[in-house]
């Protein structure tokens, strides 16, 4: 190997290892709030990427089907609920968040698709239509559900997985989709030739890890999300509404696993279910960083990014066997940590 | 006189074992009610259920109007606040996020509100003050009633909700956390309190209730309860053998 090609696998394995941090940061955040394994999070990522990929081509995305009717049953369930309660006053937000804010952002994208706009009104528009599934998904899937078990959690969020890769097959189709980069500019640094693309991936994530740093440390809505996290009872006791902190986290992970998708739409060709190994790797990156703390996670993901870019090298064939496998050491060293534990609390 | 809090035959239940049987009581419109009783009795349970954090059957009324169906939040919004037996702190946060989380729900209100709060519960607390970059979950166990104590201040509550403040603590904090009660008192804050130290719940409280397993038993004028020779013998003989 020389040095080219040494410079060329580190530039690819930094730029998914962004990606994949991003995927462990919103993965750990999930998993603190909710205790919510959140397995879905690879579909946003594949929602994100192909509705981008077809509005490019002037195509209706199937993803505003999905948003409209996920908001309906959130709306039944929530109205349900309210009408138990005879909480007559919960009826018009649940009506403006879960039916009129949908149906507003479907139509808006069904009558901007064949005109083909800008790519950044685009970008907003698959923001505008995948985020949101991620309060829904909380509303339908997780909330009646709040204090089960992790186990039982984890069963849930296999099948709303399953639910969502078949949406995804039945809408987006087996055919592999890829957009056009946002910038395909090439930089000479030296010997290596870096391409606009990496660079701008790099930096959207390095500005959203930065972003999430600010909202957890320095604002009283990231600091009530880690009170959750912490102590439910004592957070419901300072009056915060740990409902809602559960659909803020579901809303930060849609939103970190859309901006993924479109980050890497351009460099790779998706198809209905990619997202999800995208995903796994988010989640076996924030095994490496030992699934507790947010900048260890992100190291993790970064040099799962290296392996992978660096095994896809020299073996090919193997490239996810070692990806895969380079958690077993993790999980070992994982589990006598958390036996320990366990002795210290008796 | 108005009732800051009022409870009408209130029933609470783990699954299918009832641990409050029909309690009704009241807390006057900036009162000290208290309630006293042997472990197990009930006290954490009903505090819990008048919170919304458990599920109960019977009538709820603050400040007039029914709670029905409204969430802790709502509860903690509309100026109730409780400090909890297992004071549920945020252990992986700081001091200083511990009571700023306690003003959550008056985010709203302004830094310079928060500040002069802030002073004030570290003028209260000056050992917190010290603290106030540790994590609460390396305090020791004095100074974490403080910070429960704090956190609750925080809220600046109407009605306010103590189980066993003063449980574990040294006989000077004992003292200073029912100079705290007493200073409360004197702002207008109603109070619900609960207490293993009968004496010290007796001398600050007007008015006193004795729970005994989930069924109210005794009730009255505090300084009246405090002469009754059933209470005498059960709750403070004991206590004043023990000290
Ligand atoms: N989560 C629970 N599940 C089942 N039973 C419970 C639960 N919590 C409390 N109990 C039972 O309810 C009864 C009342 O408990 P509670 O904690 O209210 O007593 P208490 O009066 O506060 O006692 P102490 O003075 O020891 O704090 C006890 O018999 C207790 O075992
Ligand atoms: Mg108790």
């Amino acid at each position: 190997m020389n040095a080219d090609i040494f410079l060329w696998l580190v530039q690819d394995g930094v730029t998914n290892g962004a990606i994949y941090a991003l995927l462990a940061l919103a993965l750990l955040l999930v998993f603190a709030v909710t205790r919510v394994i959140f397995v879905p999070q690879g579909e946003f990522i594949t929602y994100a990427a192909l509705s981008l990929s077809l509005l490019e081509a002037g195509r209706t995305p199937g993803t505003i089907y999905i948003l409209a009717v996920g908001g309906l049953a959130a709306a039944a369930i929530d109205g349900y609920a309210a009408l138990r309660e005879r909480a007559w006053r919960r009826l018009p937000r649940i009506a403006a968040l879960y039916i009129v804010l949908p149906l507003a952002i479907a139509f808006l994208v069904a009558w901007a698709a064949p005109r083909k706009l800008d790519q950044w009104i685009q970008v907003l528009l698959v923001l505008a239509m995948v985020v949101p599934l991620g309060p829904i998904v909380y509303r339908i899937a997780f909330q009646p559900l709040a204090n089960a078990s992790v186990l039982v959690l984890f069963i849930v969020s296999m099948a709303v997985h399953y639910i969502l890769s078949g949406l995804s097959l039945v809408f987006f189709g087996g055919e592999g989709l890829r957009s056009s980069p946002f910038w395909d500019a090439r930089f000479k640094l030296g010997v290596v030739e870096i391409s606009a693309q990496s660079l701008f991936v790099v930096a959207a994530s390095l500005l959203l890890i930065v972003g999430l740093w600010l909202l957890f440390e320095h604002s009283i809505y990231g600091k009530a999300l880690r009170a959750t996290a912490i102590n439910r009872v004592g957070a419901r006791l300072v009056g915060i509404p740990t409902a809602l902190t559960g659909q803020l986290s579901f809303l930060l992970a849609a939103f970190i696993g859309a901006v993924s998708g479109i980050l890497i739409s351009s460099i790779t060709t998706l198809y209905y279910d990619t997202g999800f190994l995208i995903g796994l790797k988010g989640f076996v990156g924030a095994i490496l960083g030992g699934m507790a703390s947010y900048p260890l996670a992100a190291a993790g993901a970064l040099v799962l990014g290296l392996l992978e870019s660096f095994s896809s090298f020299w073996a090919s064939a193997f490239k996810e066997v070692i990806v895969f496998t380079s958690i077993i050491p993790m999980l070992v060293w994982l589990s006598l940590r958390s036996r320990h534990v366990e002795e210290d609390e008796e | 006189m108005s009732a800051a809090l009022e409870i009408d035959g209130l029933s609470v239940a783990y699954g299918k074992v009832e641990a409050l049987h029909r309690a009704t009581l009241r807390v006057n419109e900036g009162a000290i009610a208290t309630v006293i009783g042997p472990n197990g009795a009930g006290k954490s349970t009903l505090l819990a259920a008048i919170m919304g954090l458990l599920p109960s059957k019977g009538i709820l009324r603050y400040a007039g109007a029914l709670l029905d169906g409204s969430s802790t939040e709502e509860r903690v919004a509309r100026g109730m606040c409780l400090v909890p037996e297992r004071r549920e702190l945020f252990a992986e946060l700081s001091v200083h996020d511990n009571l700023l989380l306690g003003a959550f729900h008056r985010r709203g209100d302004g830094a310079r509100a928060l500040a002069a709060d802030f002073a004030e519960v570290y003028a209260r607390f000056p050992r917190l003050k010290e603290r106030s970059g540790q994590l609460a979950g390396t305090l020791s166990g004095g100074e974490r009633q403080m910070l429960a104590l704090g956190r609750a201040l925080m809220a600046k509550p109407r009605l306010l909700l103590l189980d066993e403040p003063s449980l574990g603590l040294a006989p000077r904090v004992v003292r200073e956390t029912f100079h705290i009660i007493a200073d409360l008192k004197r702002t207008g804050v109603s109070m619900l309190l609960v207490e293993q130290n009968a004496r010290a719940a007796l001398q600050v409280a007007d008015y006193a209730y004795v729970l005994e397993v989930g069924d109210i038993v005794l009730e009255g004028p505090a300084a009246e309860l405090a002469g009754n020779p059933r209470v005498v013998e059960t709750y403070l003989g004991l206590s004043s053998a023990a000290r």
